[in-house]
């Protein structure tokens, strides 16, 4: 789950990490009393919840009160990536000598929590990651120790000479460390963390991502969810205990098992197909989870056949095929449905099908094969 | 021979009174898996498909001499049964239970480096040597013994290509689910070098997908260290950058762990790598000389 760069920033000042002052806003007319109230020059950033805001225009300085009302104007209603800009973070302007690079992340290698550093800071991190990966110094955080003062100040001195600043950065590092503990983090990023003419430092930008499995204990980060619309499609889906993700193609997939709902997607594309999405009905499998998972394909209008792939573990073929005749009677479906039903009771799900008079195939393949085929 | 599961294994089912884990304790009991006690906090004395229930690990290992355990308590509590399952001196661990949170399995680590015990999962299918024993839920009569070693994130995706080459008459000395999370127990690399070291396999499959990096260390692995023939199969190649596709590892993040990326480290190491499953018994034939 994501927040936006404002949430994030909240959650750094309940920690007294040093933030820009800020105030975010819905309308033009907020943004301009919010330039007064913080006095100029102001940056005025789109809060959307996704990266390249910046490339996009999302992001602009403003120098006079006219320039701030203008940047609010053509940054609400944006469009950028998908996303439309529903609100404004006006910032206070600060002017910085230096811009660095923090950011904490899960490494699967070490399994650890990982601290990163870069005097490289204020370009996209992915960017200097490819150009010159040594800038990005990495340094993994014994989950026993914690970050400990002496961890803490080791990072900060790869970055500062002063001694002075380098007390700053270790408080602020073990800040961080507890905010990606305390919060079940997937991601902490601040890019940049500034060095101000004043000489302190100061989270101009604050991103943080969280771990999905870890939200039913942390009440207060799940209640910042903002689900896009297709979000909102694909959480109502994993209340049914579906993962639904909706794609641009034809061929409304629906399988059992992440792998192998991907490795189907992929099969229909090897054979120049193009599947609609990705649908994982999971494990156990109700005959109710299959009339929710056929409603979920056909609410997509671009859906012009229907492939099912279950192979049976947990997962009993003949549910599947009970769910789906249920289905049938109770949705109108005019559009070609093509099943393939493997292990744990496919004998009997088989059956079940075709005494439905529906189309039954053997492997994969030919699914994929017999969808494209009716699809065009 | 096989890895890590075999007919001495003495199996220990933790949430054993649950209905998973009930389900599946009478399922491996039935494929002939030595499934010698239970463990149920405040159970202990009942017995499931007539194994006794205990209410601690130690309980159960002391009474059976219990040495594997099979987790399937939820997945708020699957740590924890982890560190106990370590601290009663169990030396494999199999978690089954889905959605652990990814900082617990970090803070679990360094316990069970120390007491040296080898888990799998979270969030994975377990694994089987055919005919010997089976840990895990995985359809047991798509499984014939034989010589392969098969490796996978996945679990239905893992039936699908066993199911291949069972019917091309290709057996397996043990496949392992290792699950999708993006911190687990054994990787690719653990179980590439046990069945380098394992004289019944002869053939490796690795199945991966897209998310991370683990394939393209598995790819530097495999050039320095593994010998036998290795084949692997990547799911996600037509996923998009940015959604997560079911398993919480497989995400393409910012251009990287894509499915190209990792096809490409396997065919720099001379690993072949199927683009569709279907391809996987070709392969394996041709560099068996079958």
């Amino acid at each position: 789950m994501k927040i936006h760069e404002y949430q994030a920033k909240e959650i750094f000042s309940r920690y007294n990490i040093p933030v820009t002052r800020e105030l975010l806003c819905y309308t033009v007319e907020e943004a301009r009393a919010a330039t007064v109230k913080l006095g100029l020059p102001v940056v005025v950033k789109a809060q959307v919840l996704t990266g390249g805001r910046g490339k996009a225009g999302g992001v602009k300085l403003a120098r006079t009160l006219e320039d701030a009302k203008n940047a609010a104007g053509q940054i609400l209603g944006m469009d950028i990536k998908g996303y439309t800009v529903e609100k404004v973070l006006v910032a206070q302007g600060v002017k910085f000598t230096s811009e660095y690079y923090v950011g904490l992340t899960i490494d699967r290698n070490t399994k650890t929590v990982l601290f990163m550093a870069s005097s490289e800071g204020g370009v996209e991190i992915e960017e200097v990651a490819k150009d010159n990966p040594d800038a990005i110094l990495k340094f993994p955080i014994d989950p026993d120790l914690g970050m400990s003062p002496f961890m803490a100040r080791k990072i900060a001195f790869a970055l500062f000479n002063d001694f002075a600043l380098v007390k700053q950065a270790t408080v602020l590092f073990q800040k961080l460390y507890q905010i990606f503990l305390d919060t079940d983090a997937s991601l902490v990023e601040i890019n940049p963390l500034v060095l101000t003419d004043e000489g302190n430092l100061l989270a101009l930008d604050g991103k943080m991502n969280f771990d999905d499995n870890a939200l039913f204990r942390q009440k207060d980060i799940n209640a910042l969810l903002e689900p896009t619309e297709d979000e909102v499609k694909e959480l109502e889906a994993k209340e049914k205990g579906l993962t639904y993700i909706r794609l641009d193609g034809s061929i409304g997939c629906m399988v059992n098992g992440a792998g192998l709902a991907m490795a189907t997607m992929d099969m229909i594309k090897y054979y120049g197909g193009s599947p609609a999405n990705f649908l994982d009905i999971g494990g156990s499998s109700s005959p109710q989870k299959v009339i929710d998972a056929m409603e979920l394909l056909l609410s997509d209008k671009n859906v012009k056949v229907v492939m099912i792939n279950i192979f049976g573990g947990i997962t009993r073929c003949d549910d599947v095929a009970r769910g789906l005749i249920a289905a049938l009677d109770q949705i109108k479906v005019n559009i070609p449905i093509v099943v393939r039903l493997s292990g744990t009771n496919s004998k009997e799900g088989l059956e079940i099908i075709k005494s439905a008079n529906l189309p039954v195939v053997e492997t994969m393949t030919q699914a994929a094969q017999m969808a494209i085929s009716l699809c065009s | 021979m096989s890895i890590l599961v075999n007919k001495n294994t003495k199996l220990i089912v933790q949430g054993i009174t649950g209905r998973d884990g009930s389900f599946h304790a009478g399922k491996m009991k039935e494929y002939g898996t030595n499934v010698v006690a239970g463990v149920s906090p405040g159970k202990g004395g009942q017995h499931v498909n007539d194994i006794p229930v205990f209410n601690t690990v130690q309980e159960a290992v002391q009474a059976t001499g219990g040495n594997t355990s099979i987790i399937f308590v939820p997945a708020p509590l699957a740590a924890d049964a982890i560190l106990e399952a370590s601290e009663a001196g169990i030396g494999l661990v199999v978690a089954i239970s889905e959605g652990v949170p990814t900082l617990d399995m970090v803070r679990i680590t360094p316990y069970l480096k120390k007491n040296g015990t080898k888990l799998i999962g979270s969030n994975c299918p377990g694994l089987i040597s055919p005919d010997e024993s089976l840990v895990g839920i995985l359809p047991a009569n798509i499984f014939l013994k034989g010589d392969i070693g098969l490796m996978s994130r996945s679990g239905t995706l893992t039936y699908e290509m066993v199911n291949q080459l069972t019917i091309s008459g290709l057996g397996q000395s043990t496949c392992v689910g290792i699950g999708g999370d993006p911190v687990a127990g054994l990787y690719y690399q653990e179980l590439l070098q046990l069945f380098q070291d394992d004289p019944e396999t002869k053939a490796i499959v690795l199945i991966g997908e897209i998310g991370g990096d683990a394939e393209e260390r598995a790819a530097s692995y495999i050039k320095e260290n593994i010998t036998k023939p290795v084949v692997a199969f990547i799911a996600g190649q037509s996923a998009p950058p940015g959604k997560r596709m079911g398993h919480a590892g497989a995400i393409i993040s910012s251009g990287s762990g894509t499915a190209e990326e990792k096809i490409l480290a396997f065919e720099k190491v001379g690993v072949q790598v199927a683009r569709i499953p279907g391809e996987i018994p070709e392969i394996l034939k041709k560099l068996l000389n079958r």
